[in-house]
C-alpha cells in the first residue's frame, strides 16, 4: 500500500469524485478513507453545463443527491478528523450556492449530532467592484473575450471570481473542519494544502489537475475515488477502486481533457507547465510524476465569470412524418420562416430585428447546423422552433402566433392543409430567461483576499 | 480511403471553458499517429469547422499518439444559436473526415517518453 511509503513531508489528498452529485463507489471511498488522507477535497461545480446555473445562481444537481453524498463525506471527515473542502458550491459558486451548501451542511450536522466549524468563502463580486476595476484598467481580456463596458457589467445577474490556492488556504487557516468555497478553480482546492506545507509547487498544481476529475485519470473513470500524494519532488496518483488502474497513459492523457492547451494551465498567481513532466509507473496501478513546473506571475489575477439575461425563450416542436414533407423539410422551414416573419410583422408590428426565430431540423442537422457534412435519409424529422425575444410575453406571443402554421403550413398553395404531429399540448414551451456568458476576463488584485469574503461559523450540536 | 474515425482509436471533443472547444484524436498506435499527423492538415480542420486556420491550435503528442486541436467556439456556449452545449458532437465531423493522402504536414522532432509541443 502506498501509505507505507509516506513520509511526513508528503501531503495526502483524497478526491472522492469529479463532482459532488455524480456519485462514487462506496467501497473505493472506504479504501481511500482507510489510507488516512490529510484532507478530503471535492469539486461542486463547473461552467460545463452552460450559463443558466451561474445566471440564475442555482445548482444543477438535486438537493437530495447532494445531501446524500455530502453526508458520506461529512461522516468520513469526522472519523478521520481531517478538513473537508468543497469548491464551487452548487454548480456555479455564487454566494447563494454557498449558503445552499451551508444549509445542507447544517442539516446533516444536526442529524449526525456533529459539531462542525465551517468556513464559508464567498466569490460573488459586487458589480461596482468590477466596474471600478474596469475603470482603473485592472480588468484584462482573455482570448476570445466579449466586449464589456460598465453598462454591460451592470446587466450581469451574477459575477464570480475564481479563487485560487491562497483563498482556500485562508479558509483552511481558520482551523475550519469544513470549507465551503464559492467559485474556485477546480485545482485550487486540491493543491492548496500541499502548497501551504511547502511541497513542490509544480507537483501540487499538476497533481491537482490530474486528480480534480476523480477517477477520470484512471482506467475506470466512473469509479470516482482518487488518492493523491504530493511531496517535495513530485506526485503519485492511485485510484481507490480495486479494478481501476492509473497508467502513465491514462494520467498524462488527462491533461488533454477539457484543456485548450494540454501543457499550460493558468491559475491565480501563475501557470503550470507540464512540457517537461515525466510519467512513470510505480506498479500496475500507481503513477509517479516529476518534472512539472510552476511559473509564478508578477501580477496576481483572478478569472471572472459572469452571466446575464440575453432574452427570453419559447420553443415549439412539430414532427414531420409525411414522406413528401420529410423529403422537402428544408424548403418547408424556409417557406414557413418567410411566411411567419411576415405575419409577425403584420400582426404584432414586430420586425425581425426585434426577436430571433430559428427552425432546426432534428434528424438532419440540428446538432451541427451549417457544419453538417453527412446527408441523411430519415423516416421522420423533428422541427424545433426556437424563439428568443427581449421579454417573455413577446416570445410567448410569437409562439402562439406561429403555432397554427407550424401545425398546418402547406408546401404548395393548391393542396389540402396538412397537419403535423405535435408531441404535446400546448405545443409551445416557455423556457423563461436565456442566460449568456458575458465575461472571459481576469481581474488584477493587490491582495488575493481583496475580492473574496470569509466567514466562520459553528453548526450542529454544540 | 479511410476516415479518421476508422484509423484512430477514439476521437472526442469537449468544451474547454465556455469560449473554447477542443478535439482529441487518440490515434492508438504509432502507425495511425504517423498517418493522421501527415495526412490531416490544420487547414482541413479549419475547413471542417468553417473557421480561420489562424485560430486553430494544433498539438501533436507522440508518446500518447494524440493529435489535438483547440479553437475558439464560433458560438459561445449557451448562446441562443448554440446547438451543442458541451461541444461533444463536433468530434464527429473529424471522425467522419476522409484522410486525404495529398494533405501536407510534417511532424517535428520528438523525444520518446516526453510530451512535445508543436507550435
Amino acid at each position: 500500500m502506498q501509505q507505507q511509503n509516506r513520509d511526513n513531508t508528503t501531503t495526502r489528498i483524497l478526491v472522492p469524485t469529479g463532482a459532488l452529485g455524480i456519485s462514487f463507489a462506496e467501497q473505493a471511498f472506504a479504501r481511500g478513507v482507510g489510507a488516512k488522507p490529510d484532507i478530503i477535497c471535492v469539486d461542486g461545480g463547473s461552467t460545463d453545463s452552460g450559463p443558466y446555473y451561474l445566471g440564475a445562481g442555482t445548482s444543477k444537481y438535486s438537493r437530495a443527491v447532494t445531501k446524500a453524498e455530502w453526508r458520506q463525506l461529512m461522516i468520513a471527515r469526522a472519523e478521520g478528523d481531517v478538513p473537508l473542502v468543497i469548491g464551487t458550491c452548487g454548480t456555479c459558486g455564487a454566494d447563494a450556492s454557498v449558503d445552499w451548501m451551508l444549509s445542507i451542511t447544517r442539516e446533516i450536522a444536526e442529524e449526525l449530532g456533529q459539531t462542525v466549524k465551517v468556513a464559508t468563502l464567498y466569490s460573488s463580486q459586487p458589480v461596482e467592484r468590477v466596474q471600478d476595476a474596469l475603470r482603473n484598467g485592472r480588468i484584462a481580456p482573455l482570448t476570445p473575450a466579449p466586449d464589456i463596458s460598465e453598462d454591460s457589467l451592470g446587466e450581469c445577474t451574477n459575477i464570480v471570481a475564481l479563487a485560487g490556492a491562497e483563498q482556500i488556504n485562508a479558509a483552511l487557516d481558520t482551523g475550519a473542519d469544513i470549507v465551503l468555497a464559492g467559485r474556485a478553480t477546480d485545482t485550487a482546492i486540491v493543491s492548496a494544502l500541499a502548497l501551504r506545507r511547502g511541497d513542490h509547487a509544480g507537483a501540487a498544481w499538476h497533481g491537482a489537475k490530474i486528480a480534480e476529475c476523480g477517477a477520470l485519470c484512471s482506467t475506470e473513470p466512473t469509479s470516482g475515488v482518487i488518492l493523491l500524494d504530493i511531496d517535495q519532488e513530485g506526485f503519485t496518483v492511485e485510484p481507490m477502486a480495486k479494478d481501476a488502474r492509473c497508467t502513465p497513459h491514462s494520467v498524462s492523457a488527462h491533461m488533454l481533457y477539457e484543456n485548450a492547451d494540454p501543457f499550460i494551465l493558468y491559475e491565480p498567481g501563475g501557470y503550470l507547465d507540464v512540457t517537461e513532466a515525466r510519467y512513470h509507473a510505480l506498479d500496475d496501478r500507481r503513477v509517479r510524476v516529476t518534472g512539472s513546473h510552476w511559473a509564478p506571475s508578477d501580477q496576481y489575477t483572478v478569472k471572472l465569470e459572469g452571466a446575464r439575461i440575453g432574452g427570453y425563450q419559447t420553443t415549439i416542436m412539430a414532427v414531420l412524418r409525411d414522406e413528401r414533407y420529410v423529403a422537402n423539410a428544408r424548403e418547408w422551414i424556409e417557406k414557413l420562416h418567410r411566411f411567419v416573419t411576415n405575419e409577425i410583422e403584420k400582426r404584432m408590428a414586430l420586425t425581425p430585428s426585434g426577436y430571433d426565430l430559428e427552425f432546426r431540423l432534428i434528424g438532419v442537422d440540428s446538432a451541427l447546423g451549417a457544419l453538417e457534412t453527412k446527408p441523411s435519409n430519415p423516416a421522420e424529422i423533428g422541427v424545433l422552433g426556437v424563439i428568443t425575444a427581449p421579454d417573455a410575453e413577446t416570445a410567448s406571443e410569437i409562439g402562439k402566433l406561429i403555432n397554427p402554421y407550424v401545425l398546418h403550413y402547406p408546401l404548395t398553395q393548391d393542396e389540402e392543409l396538412p397537419t403535423f404531429a405535435f408531441p404535446y399540448s400546448p405545443a409551445q414551451s416557455e423556457r423563461g430567461a436565456l442566460y449568456e456568458f458575458c465575461l472571459n476576463h481576469v481581474m488584477i488584485l493587490d491582495d488575493p483576499m481583496d475580492a473574496f469574503r470569509l466567514e466562520v461559523i459553528e453548526v450542529g450540536h454544540g | 480511403m479511410a476516415s479518421i474515425g476508422e484509423t484512430a482509436f477514439n476521437v472526442r471533443s469537449k468544451n474547454a471553458g465556455p469560449f473554447w472547444v477542443t478535439v482529441d484524436i487518440f490515434c492508438g498506435d504509432e502507425a495511425a499517429f504517423a498517418t493522421i499527423t501527415e495526412q490531416l492538415s490544420s487547414e482541413d480542420v479549419a475547413r471542417l469547422f468553417q473557421q480561420p486556420v489562424e485560430t486553430i491550435k494544433r498539438f501533436e503528442i507522440p508518446n500518447l499518439h494524440v493529435v489535438k486541436f483547440s479553437l475558439p467556439r464560433p458560438v459561445v456556449q449557451g448562446d441562443r444559436f448554440d446547438r451543442d452545449m458541451h461541444g461533444a458532437q463536433w468530434a464527429v465531423l473529424l471522425a467522419e473526415h476522409d484522410l486525404d493522402a495529398s494533405g501536407g504536414y510534417t511532424l517535428g522532432g520528438d523525444a520518446p517518453g516526453k510530451l512535445t509541443r508543436v507550435p
